[in-house]
């Protein structure tokens, strides 16, 4: 009797990947363990952080792609009314209007568009039967250069980016020539210039010191140069964990959110590195089979953007802790401190499931 | 039939296409890791060395901890300089809420904070880091203190401190022995470093800049005490890992009695000069007077505008360390060494005397070097020339020893060069020959100029600590002592003192009947009928002394003009040598009061009140100055007064 309930809680759960992710975010308990200075508060909260996303994760592998397929479109039409809110009435915290509020709770629309956007999307192109044409393709572009455009006015250009790119993945999954592909890419080339004066100063200034932090070792390369020392003096097995020395005295700024990957280097070395990335490869690798053998335009274009999203979560945040990408406000998925992201994230693992899952009961 | 197969091959096609783009999504994956990869094998393994150096010197701070800077005492033990806890309020601009400047003008609501303190606060900043704190008030009073703990809150970066501060209880007396203490400079920094003591002065930030504070640094300064400490990013100490104690500085004995000192200060009164007592036996400095003197406290924290301005541009300059670098020319107080000059060279012994018309004239020529009385002291010998300081006698004299001769001898009494005494700065004087004139003027010697050298005048400089010097080594009998100020030194570990031994420089071979000659004509100075014999009327012990008097060359052209100052800034300086008890000499002398006119009745008497302290343990009547006050204009008898022509 219990037997059978179990069998039926995980009934749309992929084993595989759940195992990969509960390692993952054991390890990441570890790490925020140390890097918040053995805080149990923030145990606890990371703790609830993830009950709540774990179950949000269960609900949506429960809940059909076709389901899913059905709400795309209100999904993103209600993301976008938000955006727009948040833009007129939004609250502004840390300089940037990214909150609304919701009678008692605040919400941020852009997490909920990093889903909603590669969903409508996704939607879009199964909806096209014959093979996508390039109006399909411009029509798409436009679906989400909106939201695109309204968060990076909030401005979140971390986030802005991300959806981008999770728009960009299905784009490119539903068969972008390679053409226009190359042809966009010379132009952005062409139209950096223009974009760079678009941006905004602390944005600009993050570039600069990524090509040279010692510009500004105590203010804006500050961030960089404490990160790679944390990394480098790591060595080859670091320094062991509770032990990283920049880690614990606080010479790392935002170690337990957006720089915990310099935690975790400088305490677990090259050799802990180097597994950590093996983990990611194992949870992406997992998602492409998944995306692979999904049925349906619809799936497919969703597991893969999904997948080659929380890749690009992945480089992003570890590039840019290392030093080669610049500043962008992006957390490492799974490992950074924080209820949203990974509420988001988890959510997300659970449509693949979703879409692994139901795949087989709809075969059988 | 035909639509389902299209779409299934369609279907198939798309599936295929999916697939390629995913493969093409996974190559992306493992470049983008393999980037990943090569860059921690580039941080963590290339270039491990480079980031472990940098994380250890985040982590691990040596923190210097300052010495305390040893002590001076005189010979009683009194204490001239000492440290003391001050409160200090310092800012660190780096932490400040707002700007600096608002934080100044809101503290300065609360406890005073004058422009003066703004000057030096602004001055002190420019030379420091941002995240150093500078002290923008020193010596708050417990009242202060309160209040700004109490409103501390309201101030991000600002602090109350209690630092050691040097301090110098005497004020003004002892101010040119002692010197003081200043922060350390860009110049010291460069010392320092070439002289590899750098890594000592860490914490320190003050240093010796002159008197014996400057010349004894090494001794007083001690050895900085470090602690390792790992800090956070912050810069707090978290921890201390190790710790080395600093070893305080060594304390600086003096020889000089201070309540000595302070009576030769006093009885200078207003006049401005220089006295220096020695003990002839040790060379044993037992006051060394510079008057007028300064507030070496003014010094310790950077002195500001104002100060330093009235004490730079002042007429009476005070920051002279008269003795040492105060150049005079020594007038008839050279008489003796010159007369001990010639009877060691044979010449002049008694019964030889001249018949003093009054006047000196070379051989075949004319002038006249007229004596200071006019009609001549009549019959003269060696013994009355001392005494009744006859310019005719050694006219003739140098002439006959030739000015060669003359330098050489009187150059072992310390003439011509620095007396080597423990203070920095000091004066060689001048003892003119013919060389040294083509050297400096390209010009040959005149023998009219040897003629007056005989009299202490013409090229002839000295500075007082040579003529007290010259004075001892005749007390002694020509055994030359190297003087000095520190007679002992006393560790600061252990407390053992270390007392710096009588050094000979010089042993002058002389006949101890020439020796006892010249003392005769010495003693006979404050005897009836000698230059200074009303000083000498009511002595309980014999003194052996010579007067002297130096003109004033001019006013300086830099100078400012001051009508009432000026005329009396022309009036020739007063000069008194002396040692006594004559038969036993255990003090001598050597002063000098500007624009004092005449030695025996301005200069004399403050060598005398201060031999009847040190002698007799005679106090004077309170900080009644020795002689008048020059303004006063005290009636004066024509006693002496060399006329060059």
């Amino acid at each position: 009797m219990l037997n059978k309930l179990l069998k039926r809680l995980v009934r749309h759960i992929d084993g595989f990947l759940m195992s990969c992710l509960i390692v993952t975010m054991i390890l990441a308990l570890c790490v925020l363990y140390s890097a918040s200075g053995q805080s149990m508060s923030k145990i606890s909260t990371q703790l609830i952080n993830i009950s709540v996303a774990v179950s949000l994760m269960w609900i949506a592998a429960n809940v059909s792609p076709q389901i899913l397929e059905r709400i795309a479109l209100p999904a993103y039409v209600l993301g976008v009314l938000l955006l727009i809110s948040v833009a007129l009435f939004g609250e502004i915290s840390h300089g940037a209007r990214r909150w609304l509020h919701i009678g008692v709770a605040k919400i941020q629309p852009s997490e909920l568009m990093k889903i909603a956007v590669p969903m409508l999307l996704a939607w879009y192109f199964s909806r096209r039967e014959s093979v996508a044409t390039f109006k399909d393709h411009a029509i798409g572009a436009v679906l989400l250069a909106v939201p695109v455009g309204l968060i990076m006015k909030q401005p979140d250009l971390g986030t802005s980016l991300m959806i981008a790119s999770s728009g960009f993945y299905v784009l490119f999954l539903a068969g972008l020539s390679w053409r226009i592909l190359i042809g966009t890419a010379v132009s952005i080339g062409v139209m950096a210039p223009i974009l760079w004066t678009m941006l905004h100063d602390y944005q600009r200034r993050r570039i600069e010191i990524l090509f040279d932090p010692y510009q500004d070792p105590l203010g804006a390369g500050y961030h960089t140069i404490q990160a790679s020392i944390a990394l480098g003096s790591g060595g080859l097995a670091g320094k062991g964990w509770l032990n990283g020395t920049q880690s614990q005295l606080d010479f790392l700024p935002e170690r337990t959110t957006d720089f915990i990957f310099a935690v975790f280097g400088e305490e677990f070395g090259l050799l802990g590195n180097v597994l950590l990335i093996l983990l990611f490869t194992t949870i992406i690798g997992r998602g492409l089979v998944i995306a692979a053998q999904a049925q349906g335009t619809f799936s497919r274009l969703l597991a893969g953007s999904i997948t080659l999203t929380f890749f690009t979560y992945v480089f992003v945040n570890i590039g840019m802790v290392s030093g080669i990408l610049p500043v962008v406000g992006v957390p490492l998925p799974l490992i950074s401190y924080g209820g949203t992201s990974l509420v988001t994230l988890l959510t997300g693992f659970g449509i693949l499931m979703s879409i692994h899952t139901h795949k087989k009961l709809v075969t059988s | 039939m035909r639509a389902r197969r299209s779409e299934l091959k369609n279907y198939k096609k798309e599936q295929y296409d999916f697939r390629m783009r995913l493969a093409a999504g996974a190559l992306l994956v493992l470049i983008c890791f393999g980037i990943l990869i090569s860059r921690f094998v580039y941080l963590q393994f290339s270039r491990y060395d480079h980031y472990q150096t940098m994380a250890e010197n985040n982590r691990i701070s040596l923190v210097p901890i300052a010495p305390n800077r040893g002590l001076i005492l005189d010979r009683n033990g009194e204490v001239l300089a000492q440290n003391s806890f001050v409160y200090t309020l310092e800012i660190t601009p780096a932490k400040v809420a707002n700007t600096v400047e608002e934080t100044i003008e809101e503290l300065a609501k609360l406890i005073e904070v004058s422009p003066n303190d703004q000057k030096r606060f602004k001055k002190l900043r420019a030379q420091t880091h941002s995240f150093e704190s500078v002290p923008i008030r020193t010596h708050l009073t417990e009242e202060e203190a309160a209040q700004i703990a109490v409103n501390r809150f309201r101030f991000p970066g600002v602090e109350i401190r209690s630092r050691l501060f040097r301090q110098y209880p005497q004020g003004k007396s002892g101010s040119h022995i002692i010197g003081y203490i200043g922060r350390i400079n860009d110049r010291d920094l460069e010392n320092l470093k070439e002289s590899g003591d750098l890594s000592n002065y860490k914490g320190s930030d003050h240093i010796g800049k002159s008197g014996l504070e400057q010349y004894y640094e090494s001794q007083l300064h001690g050895i900085t005490g470090f602690q390792q400490v790992e800090i956070d990013a912050g810069g707090h100490a978290v921890r201390v890992l190790s710790s080395t104690p600093p070893v305080p500085g060594n304390n600086l004995i003096l020889s000089v009695d201070s309540k000595l000192q302070r009576i030769a200060e006093e009885a200078f009164g207003n006049y401005r000069g220089a006295l220096v007592a020695i003990e002839p036996s040790s060379g044993e400095i037992l006051a060394y007077v510079s008057q007028p003197g300064y507030d070496p406290n003014l010094f310790v924290d950077g002195i500001d505008t104002e100060s330093w301005k009235e004490l730079n541009e002042s007429l009476d300059k005070p920051l002279i360390n008269r003795p040492l670098r105060g150049i005079y020319p020594p007038g008839s107080t050279f008489k003796p060494f010159v007369a001990l000059a010639g009877l060691e060279a044979g010449k002049r012994h008694p019964p030889f005397s001249i018949s003093d018309p009054g006047f000196f004239t070379l051989p075949g020529n004319t002038h006249r070097y007229r004596d200071w009385k006019a009609g001549g002291h009549g019959s003269v010998d060696i013994r009355k020339a001392i005494a009744v300081s006859c310019d005719t006698f050694f006219y003739g004299l140098a002439v006959e020893l030739g000015i060669e001769k003359l330098t050489s001898f009187v150059s072992h009494f310390g003439f011509g060069k620095p007396s080597g005494i423990d203070i920095k700065g000091e004066m060689g004087g001048l003892l003119p020959t013919p060389e040294w004139k083509r050297r400096r003027f390209k010009q040959a010697w005149f023998p009219g100029e040897t003629v007056i050298v005989g009299i202490g005048q013409g090229y002839m400089l000295a500075t007082p600590m040579q003529l007290a010097q010259a004075t001892a080594i005749l007390a002694n009998n020509g055994k030359a002592m190297r003087p000095h100020l520190v007679s002992a030194i006393q560790e600061s570990k252990g407390g053992q003192v270390h007392s710096v031994p009588a050094e000979v420089i010089d042993q002058i071979a002389l006949n101890p009947k020439n020796v006892d000659l010249v003392k005769q004509g010495m003693m006979d100075v404050t005897l009836p009928g000698g230059t200074a014999a009303r000083l000498g009327a009511d002595s309980e012990y014999l003194m052996a002394s010579k007067t002297g008097t130096a003109q004033v060359v001019g006013i300086k052209q830099n100078e400012k003009y001051n009508e009432s100052k000026v005329a009396e800034r022309h009036l020739d300086h007063a000069l008194f040598i002396t040692y006594a008890p004559a038969e036993d000499p255990k003090i001598a002398i050597a002063v000098i009061v500007e624009n004092g006119r005449h030695g025996g009745s301005t200069a004399g008497p403050i060598a005398r009140r201060v031999m009847d302290y040190y002698l007799l343990g005679k106090e004077p009547p309170s900080a009644k100055p020795a002689v008048e006050d020059p303004s006063v204009g005290a009636p004066v008898t024509p006693e002496e007064h060399n006329h060059v022509e």
